[in-house]
């Protein structure tokens, strides 16, 4: 590798993480949303909007313009408020910031089909988003982010600048999926099961938000929690499980520098999750696996800067 | 019904017709094809435009316009056509007034020898905000100061042709010559196969083995980057798609960093040497050790190297003293000076308010000028007399009369028209003319340019900023 420059490196990081994240909630709001339309109490129904905010800043900065916790409101922050940092249309317009910051190590096809896609995104009316449904916005999300991350995949060079954007893919993802497993994380233990296809349908669509379930058919069948945990945690033939996020990112950083010290760190991690015991984790809580994870998955990307953006 | 023929004003010169309606040579199997070409083909391919500059995400940005600052210049899919004889004495026209103006800037960094002769007042140089003394007694490589010159030229006849502005601080719309090329052909493959259209193409690398060829004395292999303000610069797509053509890093300033007398910028392999540096950052802005201090665009110390001869800047700091359009007035006088030749291209009369004299006859005569600032820019801040209305004479009048140098004033020239395509269908719009120079082992100039048109009907006002579109320049070859 012949040393890209730093701040470019930084954009194209941070343009995997945005398209990612966008996509992610697209997927976890539709998810949620069929939930919500499955015959629950008012208080299952507050409680499966709340679950959607993973951090207390999250949920404090949504208190502080909604009074509750109806779907309409939910949506509204999370998909389409520009004050939101977090929310989609501010995820793309930070990917979209991003692809132009870089832009001089991108193909045309890519800046063209981030342009696209932001046209298409100005151009929706969205006072009148409601009415129409906000599924076929997510849609929308959810086919573009694929559609981007191909023209990626099928027109760049497989140098510096594509490794650090496959980078940022990867981390969101291992992001992502362990704050999905952590809303979730005290239902994996309990293992019961209603009869009522309710429960089927909840880990179904729990599985669609990891984009994992016709896999999850394929490999386990029936649907049980623990054999969720397991494919999501360890299992890396699934693009999104914990542990093939991080032996992607460790390949990636190893074809980087070898010798880096964050390569290392990634190594480390990975052999962690490999070597976990499902079964003693899940007794001991799933929670305090996944805290811990998260906060290596940090400290990963904080030495990632170290080593590579020159930071002063 | 009286005969009203001596009240209307002669119509200007067009580029495609000549005034009895016969096609001109250079016209002539564009003509032949536009005529058998149906308006809604036409409609649709200016549609099929729209939409590619779209996907591009070929924008620029318009200053001072809080609502919607990021848009597109207009491209206008009727191409402005030269024949080879104009394009031949246009370009020796163009390279000649470049030549002299790099060899104007080595002179007053050096001996000053045009304003010991007193061929150019000497105030007028020295006392000049563009005028850099930290730049003195450096020799640059090739002694090249204005390795990127946008020359603009319009024209009110056959052989009329005229220079409005020499632009060598960090003349934009190269990328525009080159976008514009290839959306026609795309949008017209046929008429590339019956026309020989010269190709531009090759602009971005002509452009890199120019920077290479000016490295600092030693450097054989040189890296040279491109340094932008940044994406929200209104040229940042031209600065990113030139950086990609060139196969050149495109850096902002916080990209770049002093050390040890070298230039290096930050990379994922740590600090990385730096030679070339093609600008585009004004002067006061690069340097905040030498220069505006408060600045956050540029690189500090950066003057330093510069002096050192460690790293070549293109274009040089200093090279605007050239291009003021106080300076403009002599640059014909620097042609005959340095190159001992009659200038090829005209300059346009120009009356600078600074001599009382001028300063009374323009007063008297504002209806029929066009005043400038000498430091504008960008049609900003600009009067055309013909167009304007007598509250908007009177409001400049005062201007004037505060700060009478800093205006110069000129006739109205009317501009030569080009058949373009506007909602009405074709119509005849003024346009002007931007070929961009290069200096480095040789001069040259691309055979094409930027043909900037004004879109709205009898507007002579083709700056982007001011509603003003662009055209495809074609240069046929013998």
């Amino acid at each position: 590798m012949t040393g890209m420059l730093s701040r470019t490196a930084d954009n194209l990081y941070w343009l995997g993480r945005y398209v990612e994240r966008a996509e992610n909630a697209a997927r976890l709001i539709d998810g949620t949303y069929h939930l919500s339309l499955l015959p629950i109490t008012p208080e299952e129904h507050g409680e499966l909007w709340r679950r959607l905010f993973q951090s207390n800043e999250e949920l404090e900065l949504f208190q502080s313009k909604h009074p509750d916790f109806d779907g309409d409101s939910v949506v509204n922050h999370m998909v389409l408020d520009p004050e939101n940092p977090s929310s989609i249309v501010s995820c793309m317009d930070a990917a979209r910031d991003n692809t132009r910051a870089a832009r001089a190590e991108l193909t045309t096809e890519i800046s063209q089909c981030m342009n696209q896609t932001w046209m298409d995104i100005r151009a929706i009316n969205m006072d009148k988003i409601h009415e129409r449904g906000i599924q076929d916005f997510l849609d929308l999300i959810k086919e573009r982010a694929h559609l981007f991350q191909g023209v990626i995949y099928g027109t760049m060079r497989r140098g510096e600048p594509f490794l650090f954007w496959e980078m940022g893919t990867a981390l969101e993802r291992a992001e992502n999926t362990s704050r999905l497993i952590l809303a979730r994380s005290n239902s994996f233990h309990r293992a019961h099961r209603r009869d009522d296809g309710f429960d089927f349908y909840r880990w179904g669509t729990f599985l669609r938000s990891a984009n994992a379930y016709s896999a999850y058919r394929q490999i386990y069948g029936d649907i049980d929690p623990v054999s969720v945990a397991e494919m999501l945690i360890l299992n890396t033939t699934i693009p999104r499980s914990l542990l093939a996020c991080i032996e992607d990112t460790t390949d990636i950083l190893k074809t980087l520098r070898r010798e880096a010290q964050c390569a290392e760190m990634s190594e480390r991690l990975a052999a962690e999750v490999r070597s976990m015991r499902l079964d003693q984790v899940l007794r001991s809580g799933l929670e305090n696996f996944l805290h811990d994870f998260r906060n290596q998955v940090h400290a990963l990307s904080d030495q990632i800067r170290v080593d590579f953006m020159m930071v002063r | 019904m009286n005969n009203s023929d001596d009240n209307e004003p002669p119509k200007p010169f067009d580029e495609m017709l000549e005034p009895d309606g016969t096609v001109r040579m250079a016209y002539a199997q564009y003509g032949e094809w536009l005529d058998g070409t149906s308006k809604e083909t036409l409609l649709r391919k200016d549609e099929q435009a729209d939409m590619m500059f779209r996907r591009l995400g070929i924008t620029f940005t318009v200053y001072g316009d809080a609502e919607s600052t990021e848009r597109m210049i207009p491209f206008d899919i009727i191409p402005r056509i030269l024949d080879p004889n104009e394009w031949d004495y246009l370009s020796r026209g163009a390279i000649q007034r470049v030549d002299a103006i790099n060899a104007f800037l080595d002179d007053v960094y050096h001996d000053q020898a045009i304003l010991k002769a007193g061929r150019i007042p000497p105030e007028l140089v020295l006392n000049n905000d563009a005028f850099r003394p930290e730049m003195l007694d450096l020799d640059l490589p090739r002694r090249i100061y204005g390795h990127i010159a946008g020359v603009d030229l319009v024209r009110t006849g056959p052989r009329d042709f005229y220079v409005l502005e020499d632009n060598v601080r960090t003349p934009s719309g190269v990328s525009y010559m080159l976008e514009n090329r290839q959306t026609m052909m795309r949008l017209f493959p046929e008429l590339f196969a019956t026309n020989h259209v010269a190709p531009v193409g090759r602009y971005p690398t002509e452009l890199r083995n120019n920077l290479k060829s000016v490295a600092p004395v030693g450097v054989d292999d040189p890296t040279i980057v491109l340094l932008t303000p940044g994406r929200f610069n209104s040229a940042y797509f031209e600065h990113a798609f030139l950086a990609t053509e060139m196969g050149v890093r495109l850096v902002e300033g916080q990209d770049l960093f002093v050390d040890e007398g070298l230039v290096f910028m930050r990379t994922t392999e740590g600090p990385k040497r730096v030679d070339v540096i093609y600008r585009r950052i004004d002067d006061d802005f690069i340097d905040p050790l030498a220069f505006q201090p408060h600045s956050m665009l540029g690189v500090p110390g950066l003057l330093s190297v510069v002096r050192r001869g460690r790293v070549t800047l293109a274009n040089a700091i200093g090279s605007g003293v050239a291009d003021d359009k106080a300076m403009y007035v002599y640059v014909p006088e620097m042609i005959r000076f340095y190159l001992g030749e009659e200038p090829i291209l005209q300059n346009v009369p120009t009356y600078s308010l600074r001599n009382p004299d001028d300063y009374k006859y323009v007063i008297e005569h504002l209806e029929e000028l066009v005043v400038k600032e000498v430091h504008g820019s960008g049609g900003y801040g600009m009067l055309v007399g013909p167009k304007s209305t007598k509250a908007e004479r009177e409001a400049y009048a005062l201007r004037l009369k505060a700060e009478p140098e800093a205006f110069i004033a000129q006739p109205t020239l009317s501009l030569s028209t080009c058949p373009t395509w506007v909602e009405e269908g074709v119509a005849p719009r003024h346009v002007d003319l931007r070929p961009f120079v290069l200096s480095g082992r040789r001069t040259t100039v691309m055979p094409g340019g930027l043909t900037r048109v004004a879109l709205k009907e009898g507007s002579l006002v083709v700056n982007s900023s001011q509603g003003g579109g662009t055209k495809d320049t074609w240069v046929l070859e013998r």
